[in-house]
């Protein structure tokens, strides 16, 4: 008899196990997400209102300059972001990968970046972009008078400061998923190729980048997440300055939830960032572990 | 990479041309990801004198220490003048429980999701995942009020329960993709002779398991000790993260500006993180991908 509650036992075990964890993502994950989508239909301010008032939150979060000034800067950022950490990320892990001495030595140096927070960045490059004793006094100094570089304060401009410095930090970790892509390939293919006369720009461009497509993906899938999420960069480099000229999505929730008090709106504008990252990271996650099963 | 010089020793000179090139360029790009880092080294040991008459790179015309002394001990950060030091302690005293906490949980967890799979345990899996990925915009709200509830709002243990939720995501997903790949046998043949739940953990999974503790440790010191965010929200005055005291630092502008010992607050607060990765830079590749990668 006892022997067989203890083996009842040992069977839960491993529920038994999980359940503390189950129990906080049903309630720290989705439970909030709930609440949060709940308070995103009321008219909550200071404190949480729970009576149900429809979507005008959202309708007031799409009618509000900052919000669409916010989007765009992303836009711009995301794209940008992506797009030249992807470029410099592969050409840099192609240079690596042609039998280079010290190729340890070099890739720590393009990967330490990844180590620091981003607000060691935004302080490093808020130092550096400085309109005064930055950059521009350097150029002065070395004899280009005629050199401005305003960008921090301009609000035209202010937000191609945090492509800056988020390209910075991230190349380095594209670089090290390029490199692990390149170093995945099936040389015997590679030798058939050059035994057929094929150059070696041609090899690059036709079958080597070609069999990197998973590498692109997951990249572009990682630096848009981070792209989506980017609120230290933007608050040590430029507090969303001048004005709200380099507000992002994140900074705006944190904006109008936290120094506002306007729960409501910021839990709006929290659901709107949400639906974005799904989006992107769902059919992702599918199609891996869809993708696993077959393989 | 494909070996194009096989076969023939002498390179002709346009492959040497080539050689020079990749290095110049890789070259290039290692003083591109170095110079913020020279900056803000050169900047922490000047003057503020010596700052407004030369300029980014130039050497200190009279080295100091001054502003080292002032960011950790001197420094003002709103209303209290003692530096970031204390505020260092902060991210200790919140990253070493967070970081084991969350690791441990996350190899039990690991463990029961590759080895002791049962009904609807891939299915548990799939929703822990996304919680991987979630912008924690969404959860700030309802999180805040639930540490004021707990009593725990503003608190280093508040922090602590925080990094603790999100994490165990990250963990639970390194711990079981390391254990996947331990032999099932190994397992079942313990069952056999009659190993329980946690002999078998203990016995057999624990002693092979150094590589993955080392990856997740990092991953884990990295994430908590660099964030911004839940820092920002979760805390304030006393209780504050390194972080975010370093943001205050920087970006509250009261009297006049000392760059040398922003900078100098900057290089502590990013002196963890970037020690642990010089000395296990491997290991935080590691972690770097199989996070991202394997998503």
């Amino acid at each position: 008899m006892m022997k067989s509650i203890a083996d009842k036992l040992e069977r839960q075990l491993p529920r038994l196990v999980l359940a503390p964890t189950v129990l906080a993502i049903m309630v720290f994950v989705y439970g909030f997400i709930l609440w949060t989508a709940w308070v995103s239909f009321t008219n909550s301010t200071l404190l949480p209102k729970y009576e149900f008032q429809g979507f005008f939150q959202y309708v007031k979060l799409f009618g509000n300059d900052r919000w669409w000034v916010a989007c765009q800067n992303l836009a711009i950022f995301g794209s940008l972001f992506i797009f030249i950490c992807i470029a410099l990320g592969l050409l840099l892990a192609i240079l690596l990968d042609q039998r280079i001495r010290c190729e340890g030595a070099i890739r720590a140096v393009y990967l330490y970046p990844m180590a620091l927070s981003f607000i060691v960045t935004g302080t490093a490059w808020k130092w550096m972009l400085n309109p005064s004793l930055g950059l521009e006094r350097l150029m002065h100094q070395f004899g280009f008078t005629g050199f401005t570089f305003d960008w921090l304060v301009n609000s035209e401009m202010s937000i191609y400061t945090v492509v800056i410095a988020g390209v910075w930090q991230s190349t380095g970790f594209v670089m090290a998923m390029f490199l692990a892509g390149l170093r995945g390939i099936d040389d015997a293919i590679i030798q058939a190729a050059q035994v057929d006369g094929a150059g070696l720009p041609r090899i690059y461009r036709c079958i080597i980048i070609p069999s990197l497509r998973p590498v692109f993906f997951s990249s572009i899938i990682i630096l848009s997440h981070i792209a989506i999420k980017s609120f230290d960069l933007v608050v040590a480099l430029t507090s969303g300055g001048p004005g709200y000229s380099s507000d992002l999505p994140a900074t705006f929730m944190y904006a109008f939830a936290f120094n506002r008090n306007r729960l409501g709106f910021g839990a709006a504008s929290a659901m709107v960032m949400f639906g974005a990252v799904m989006g992107i990271i769902v059919p992702y996650l599918y199609s891996e572990l869809r993708g696993k099963k077959h393989a | 990479m494909p070996d194009m010089s096989a076969g023939n020793q002498r390179l002709s000179i346009s492959q040497t041309i080539g050689r020079w090139l990749i290095y110049a360029v890789l070259i290039l790009f290692a003083l591109y990801f170095l110079l913020p880092w020279i900056v803000m080294l050169l900047t922490s040991v000047k003057t503020m004198a010596d700052i407004r008459t030369g300029n980014l790179i130039s050497f200190p015309r009279e080295f100091t220490l001054e502003a080292w002394k002032s960011a950790w001990s001197g420094a003002c950060i709103g209303v209290k003048c003692g530096g970031i030091k204390a505020y260092f302690f902060n991210s200790v005293k919140m990253a070493v429980p967070a970081v084991a906490i969350s690791t441990l949980i996350g190899a039990v967890n690991g463990y029961v999701f590759s080895k002791w799979r049962f009904r609807g345990s891939e299915m548990i899996f799939s929703l822990l995942l996304i919680g991987c990925f979630i912008p924690f915009q969404v959860i700030l709200l309802p999180m805040a009020r639930t540490l004021g509830n707990l009593g725990l709002a503003q608190s280093l243990s508040g922090l602590i329960l925080v990094h603790v939720v999100y994490g165990v995501a990250f963990t639970t997903l390194f711990f079981r993709n390391f254990y996947v790949g331990i032999p099932t046998e190994l397992v079942n043949a313990a069952r056999i002779d009659g190993a329980g739940f946690f002999r078998i953990f203990f016995r057999i999974m624990l002693p092979v398991s150094k590589p993955i503790f080392v990856v997740c440790i990092i991953w884990q010191t990295t994430q908590i000790w660099n964030d911004f965010l839940f820092g920002v929200v979760f805390s304030s005055g006393d209780t504050q993260p390194v972080t975010v005291a370093l943001n205050n630092l920087v970006n509250t502008s009261t009297g006049v500006k000392r760059y040398n010992v922003d900078m100098a607050a900057a290089i502590i607060a990013a002196f963890p993180t970037l020690l642990v990765y010089i000395v296990a830079g491997k290991y935080f590749v590691r972690g770097l991908t199989a996070g991202a990668v394997k998503g």
